[in-house]
């Protein structure tokens, strides 16, 4: 019925005029060009300048380190001065064993907070924890070393890996609390209730299916984390110190990579500094690679969080 | 006007006994003075626009609701006998009687078509003596197991949607409740998940006591017993569904079913 009377209004509306001058040059058009193009210059220089410094270090060390790397370098403990070879199998191990304390204290602790900040405690005090957890990984390593110089190192009477291994995990644990928060959020809330109406209770929901969903991606910020603090020197100067010989014993001073590369670059040694720049190689092998996983962890895990 | 024998809702046996119930978050009082009697082994359709408190409603029979932090309720809620908010009542064990359904199919991400059917008792350390015999009846209770019965350890997130939401239900299932609440569980669905799914609600009828929210009037019309119309969180009627729909107490029922508003 009422379909050709619409079609007759259609008709009868007058045709749109024609735009010729959308053809013509814009007023002012060659200025904007000029500045898109200045605009995409500047941001192209500032992405190459975050690239240079990167690419130099890498660059450098591997052509002041790879002549210094062999099996004997990570087998071998320092050799007094004088004598040639040895190598930096004791640090290798330090450190290893500084990142396994770090992460067995750091870990648990993290995320257990990071859960209660997410899912338990919702109110003000949950507030103060993220706000306390910002603060303390904003504090300087080095007042860490100092902190936990005072509350471990003092009743022990010397420095120990056990010491060292307190201050990474201090510097530690906020990056893997606000890791946890933010993806225990990311996890939709559908699935939460999901678990509570079948009857399960909180602490299992929250355990099971939160953590559980959000696993992959914290194990992503958990590695980070484990690669910013395997290469962390000032906090372990006042704990770890450092040990020249093969140590496993947690309450005995230990050696670790960052310590180790300070002390022989520092030395004026030829052969020292050219371990230095190896144990630097190495090192920084360690953090790309732990990067690295994490990357590739991310990317596996965005299929299964959805 | 003549209308077939069906008893009014309040003379049926009730399973569960609504009295005075309100439901407030923080100081916003979202339903107001509700008492229903919901008899066994029926269908349930609680209909009326958006924001009227129709989940509110559903969220307070399993105590749901007050997972809400600022969630409070008032009045009484008897199942079977039982004030579901008596003070020694426990909403976790309450809960694995009255499953729920939800609107948006929800399967966990990180387990299998077989491990989102367990997931009631896994989740709750419990190890079934025969997990696979649980598995094929629930799974065939919701009509799934033969389009499944392949590949019950890929991810429950790979199935249709309206298979999640059977895989949903058989989830519920495995947990042994007996009444079970839904809310739009059809919303997201095609129209043949839709009967396939309404379909299955006419099966459990006969053995669980249903309570569905929906937004489909003509899926209340054709699936429910008894029909509730709430509007702004008063309930406005509640009466056996054909009286509903063809010849309601109020004016303002008559509308709402009509599609003059809401």
């Amino acid at each position: 019925m009422t379909a050709p009377e619409n079609r007759r209004k259609v008709d009868s509306t007058p045709p749109r005029s024609r735009r010729p001058d959308l053809l013509s040059p814009a007023p002012g058009g060659r200025a904007r060009k000029w500045k898109t193009a200045i605009f995409h210059a500047l941001c192209a220089l500032s992405a190459a300048i975050v690239l240079i410094p990167l690419a130099s270090i890498l660059l450098y060390i591997v052509q002041r380190g790879a002549p210094g790397l062999s099996l004997s370098f990570f087998t071998e403990v320092p050799r007094p001065v004088g004598e040639a070879g040895g190598g930096m199998g004791n640090a290798v191990v330090g450190t290893l064993t500084l990142i396994a304390i770090a992460s067995l204290i750091g870990l648990p602790v993290g995320v257990l907070a990071g859960v209660y900040v997410a899912e338990v405690g919702r109110g003000r005090l949950a507030m103060w924890i993220r706000f306390f957890a910002e603060v303390l990984s904003g504090v300087p390593s080095i007042t860490i070393g100092v902190f936990v110089y005072a509350l471990v190192v003092v009743p022990m009477r010397h420095f120990s890996a056990l010491a060292g291994g307190v201050s990474l995990a201090v510097i530690m644990i906020p990056t893997v609390t606000r890791t946890t928060e933010e993806l225990l959020r990311m996890v939709p809330s559908h699935l939460r209730e999901a678990s509570l109406a079948l009857g399960v209770p909180m602490w299992r929901t929250s355990l099971f299916v939160v953590l559980r969903t959000a696993a992959p991606g914290i194990a992503t910020g958990v590695m980070l984390a484990v690669a910013r603090i395997a290469g962390e020197t000032a906090p372990l100067l006042f704990t770890a110190f450092n040990n020249r010989f093969m140590s496993t014993r947690l309450d005995q001073p230990i050696a670790s990579l960052p310590v180790q590369i300070l002390t022989y670059a520092t030395s004026p040694y030829a052969d020292w500094q050219q371990q230095a720049w190896t144990g630097a190689l190495v090192l920084v092998a360690v953090i790309l690679s732990l990067n690295l996983l994490a990357r590739l962890g991310t990317r596996a895990s965005a299929v299964v969080v959805r | 006007m003549t209308l077939p024998a069906v008893p009014p809702p309040e003379e049926l046996n009730a399973r569960i006994v609504v009295e005075h119930l309100d439901a407030y978050f923080g100081s916003f009082r979202a339903i107001r003075d509700i008492s229903v009697r919901i008899p066994d082994r029926s269908v349930t359709a609680v209909i009326g626009p958006s924001g009227c408190g129709k989940t509110t409603f559903l969220r307070c029979l399993n105590r749901m609701h007050e997972i809400d932090r600022s969630a409070r309720v008032s009045g009484r809620v008897m199942m079977d006998g039982v004030d579901i908010y008596d003070r020694r009542i426990d909403p976790v064990r309450l809960r694995r009687h009255v499953g729920m359904v939800f609107q948006k199919a929800n399967p966990f991400p990180t387990m299998s078509i077989r491990q989102n059917v367990l997931a009631g008792l896994t989740l709750n350390g419990i190890k079934p003596s025969d997990p696979d015999s649980i598995v094929e009846r629930v799974l065939g209770q919701v009509a799934l197991w033969g389009e499944v019965k392949d590949k019950l350890d890929e991810p429950g997130t790979s199935l249709s949607g309206g298979q999640q939401q059977r895989l949903c239900i058989a989830r519920v299932l495995a947990v042994e409740p007996s009444v079970i609440l839904l809310d739009e569980p059809c919303s997201a669905l095609d129209p043949i998940a839709t009967a396939r799914i309404e379909e299955l609600f006419a099966e459990l009828r006969s053995d669980y006591t249903l309570v569905m929210v929906t937004h489909n009037m003509q899926q209340a019309a054709r699936v429910s017993d008894q029909t509730a119309f709430f509007y702004m969180g008063d309930l406005i009627e509640f009466d056996a569904t054909e009286r509903i729909f063809t010849n309601p107490k109020e004016s303002r029922t008559e509308d709402y079913v009509t599609g003059r508003f809401g």
